[in-house]
């Protein structure tokens, strides 16, 4: 056993893991407090990319281009919200999916029309571009540097979600909304301010990935189904539901795609489990959701109240 | 107020079959043999829309995962074809036998779920299709797959010409669209229009509307996999990315440009569909944006697709209730 292999694997399926979980936390809120499907989700994301890009080009400093870009992306996300999806959380979902649809054309071509179609690096401070060691192990600076910021904002957006005021609104409005309603809460004003950070979570996600693959057109559209079947598994609405997901997910989807075959060797000839081990990794989260949804539809970590 | 939409025989859907029936004549005295295949493209196309209508207009059923049968019917085309199996018999039987027993397994599963649910399981399946295509090196994974020839047939049904082929995709289109109205028009397609509106009436009335359910989704499935076999012969090469999950979504969009629960309405919504993508992508490489536009403005403004038009052109004057 290569033990510095399933440790830089470990760490992989960590850092998938905690971008997920930034995806799904903003979609699972949208879709628990709005009843609201967004399937450009992933723009914001791909947009988030592009900006932090944009900045970093020009001021030269990376943490510069995630502040800006954080900014830009909560930005787009409201105004989303305010022109086209507060006009849709009363009409049926298929409604929601014709629309995010039409969004996703709409800022995959609009991304084309202001970058061009190839793709664009971001470079990182010498600082990050590194390696640690430990003892044996090397491991890359920056991805340890997304592992820590995706616990970081987890940890910052559940002492939001638990201890604050709007995090007492939100889990209100993703549990009873029309009661939160009734009360007198300014619905409007919540859904907008939800909207938008869930938006600029995606995009943070967009920003720290794009430095190891480049920021590129339709990048969120994979990682968006993704992200929809963490929300699912985690149960909609539920942000410790998507976190715990999202690291199974993560976990599963990067160590199936090394140790699969050798797990499929025991059971059958080498050959064979060479073939299906790639086939079975792929669909092995999506295998997961369909057991979740069949024995257990509220997902795994469903918030109580929740209808 | 939803009624069933009039009988097959509107004037002007009447019409347009009647130019379709003529078009390999037309084109052929236009000189305009691109426009055949464009136009067999579009009809195949309108195959899997008509199939997802069925479910999704009448039953209600939104799967965002229908463009999985597509390709499921495509490579029961390519992977035989690669073993130099080219009976097209076979081909079919192989199609529609697939995506049966694919549909019954997943649609199980999937209709034991509601609204938001439907949606994303059925996406989920079609993406583990995706995947699972996407990873068979043997046949070509990404890289997609080469049909050299066409499936095989008797003689007086060769589709190796462009116009035999077309032939075989307007008769298909025929046969799909007289078996959608037959179905929908009887018992059974009350049933599933019925559990569409109050599934709980329709279980105090005693029918068993999960066994209907599935029995619809598989056989729209089926349906979707001919236009699948019939692509995989038209194109002549097919890759994973026939049935990636943006596919299917277009789909669905074809389906409410023209207007859902109407028969012709899919029909219809491709032909433009298709059209417009041919033409705003030879003005513009950023057509998708125009296509974007209007999506959002059919959902906030249109009423009923094409075919809501046309009717309240039709009806102008008269009552409407």
């Amino acid at each position: 056993m290569d033990w510095n292999l399933l440790v830089t694997q470990l760490m992989n399926g960590l850092q998938l893991g905690l971008l997920l979980f930034l995806l799904a936390s903003g979609l699972t809120l949208i879709f628990g407090i709005m009843d609201f499907i967004n399937l450009s989700h992933g723009s914001f994301y791909m947009i988030g990319a592009y900006f932090c890009g944009t900045v970093v080009a020009k001021s030269g400093s990376f943490i510069t281009g995630v502040i800006v870009g954080l900014i830009g992306v909560f930005a787009v996300g409201a105004l989303v919200e305010w022109l086209i999806a507060r006009k849709l959380y009363r009409k049926d979902h298929l409604d929601h999916v014709l629309v995010t649809f039409g969004l996703i054309l709409i800022f995959d071509t609009l991304v084309h029309l202001l970058w061009g179609a190839s793709g664009m690096a971001i470079p990182l401070p010498d600082v990050l571009n590194g390696q640690l060691s430990f003892g044996g192990l090397v491991l890359p600076t920056y991805r340890l540097l997304i592992i820590v910021a995706g616990l970081l904002v987890a940890a910052i957006l559940f002492i939001l979600v638990t201890k604050t005021r709007l995090g007492m609104l939100v889990r209100a409005g993703a549990s009873n909304r029309t009661m939160v309603e009734a009360l007198g809460v300014n619905i409007d004003r919540l859904f907008l301010v939800v909207f938008a950070l869930g938006a600029a979570m995606a995009g943070l996600a967009g920003m720290l990935i794009a430095p190891i693959t480049e920021a590129s057109i339709g990048m969120g559209n994979d990682i968006i189904i993704v992200a929809f079947v963490v929300v699912i598994v985690g149960g909609i609405g539920s942000v410790k539901g998507a976190f715990y997901a999202a690291l199974i997910i993560g976990l599963i989807d990067t160590l199936s795609r090394s140790y699969l075959d050798r797990l499929l060797m025991l059971a059958m000839p080498s050959n064979y489990a060479e073939t299906a081990a790639p086939a079975l990794s792929a669909m092995l989260i999506y295998i997961l959701m369909a057991a979740v949804l069949a024995f257990r539809p509220q997902g795994l970590f469903p918030i109580a109240g929740m209808k | 107020m939803f009624r069933l939409p009039a009988n097959l025989s509107g004037r002007s859907y009447a019409l347009l079959l009647v130019i379709l029936a003529l078009a390999p004549f037309i084109l052929e005295w236009a000189n305009q043999p691109f426009y055949l295949d464009l136009l067999s493209r579009a009809l195949i196309l309108g195959i899997a829309a008509i199939s997802l209508n069925l479910i999704l207009g009448f039953g209600g059923m939104i799967s965002l995962g229908h463009a999985a049968y597509i390709g499921i019917g495509a490579y029961c085309v390519g992977i035989p074809s690669y073993y130099e199996y080219y009976n097209g018999w076979l081909h079919l039987a192989l199609a529609l036998s697939v995506s049966a027993i694919f549909a019954l397994i997943t649609g199980a599963i999937s209709l034991r779920t509601k609204g938001v649910y439907f949606i994303m399981i059925t996406m989920a399946f079609s993406q583990m299709v995706f995947f699972t295509f996407l990873s068979m090196e043997e046949y070509g994974a990404d890289d997609g797959l080469v049909i050299y020839s066409r499936s095989e047939f008797p003689e007086w049904l060769s589709m190796d010409s462009g116009v035999s082929l077309y032939y075989w995709v307007f008769a298909m289109l025929l046969l799909s669209l007289m078996f959608t109205h037959r179905l929908v028009h009887a018992r059974f397609g009350r049933v599933i229009v019925g559990s569409r509106f109050n599934e709980q009436r329709m279980q105090a009335l005693g029918f068993n509307t999960y066994r209907y359910r599935l029995t619809c989704y598989v056989i729209s499935a089926m349906m979707c996999s001919v236009a699948g076999m019939l692509f995989g012969n038209f194109a002549g090469f097919i890759s994973p990315d026939i049935m990636g999950w943006a596919r299917s979504g277009e789909l669905i969009f074809m389906v409410i440009i023209g207007g859902v629960a109407t028969f012709f309405g899919p029909l219809v919504g491709t032909i433009v569909f298709v059209m417009l993508e041919e033409f705003l992508s030879a003005i513009t490489v950023y057509w998708h944006l125009i296509f974007g536009v209007m999506l959002v403005a059919l959902v906030l403004f249109g009423k009923g697709g094409i075919h809501g038009w046309l009717s309240s052109w039709d009806r102008k004057g008269a009552d409407h209730g």
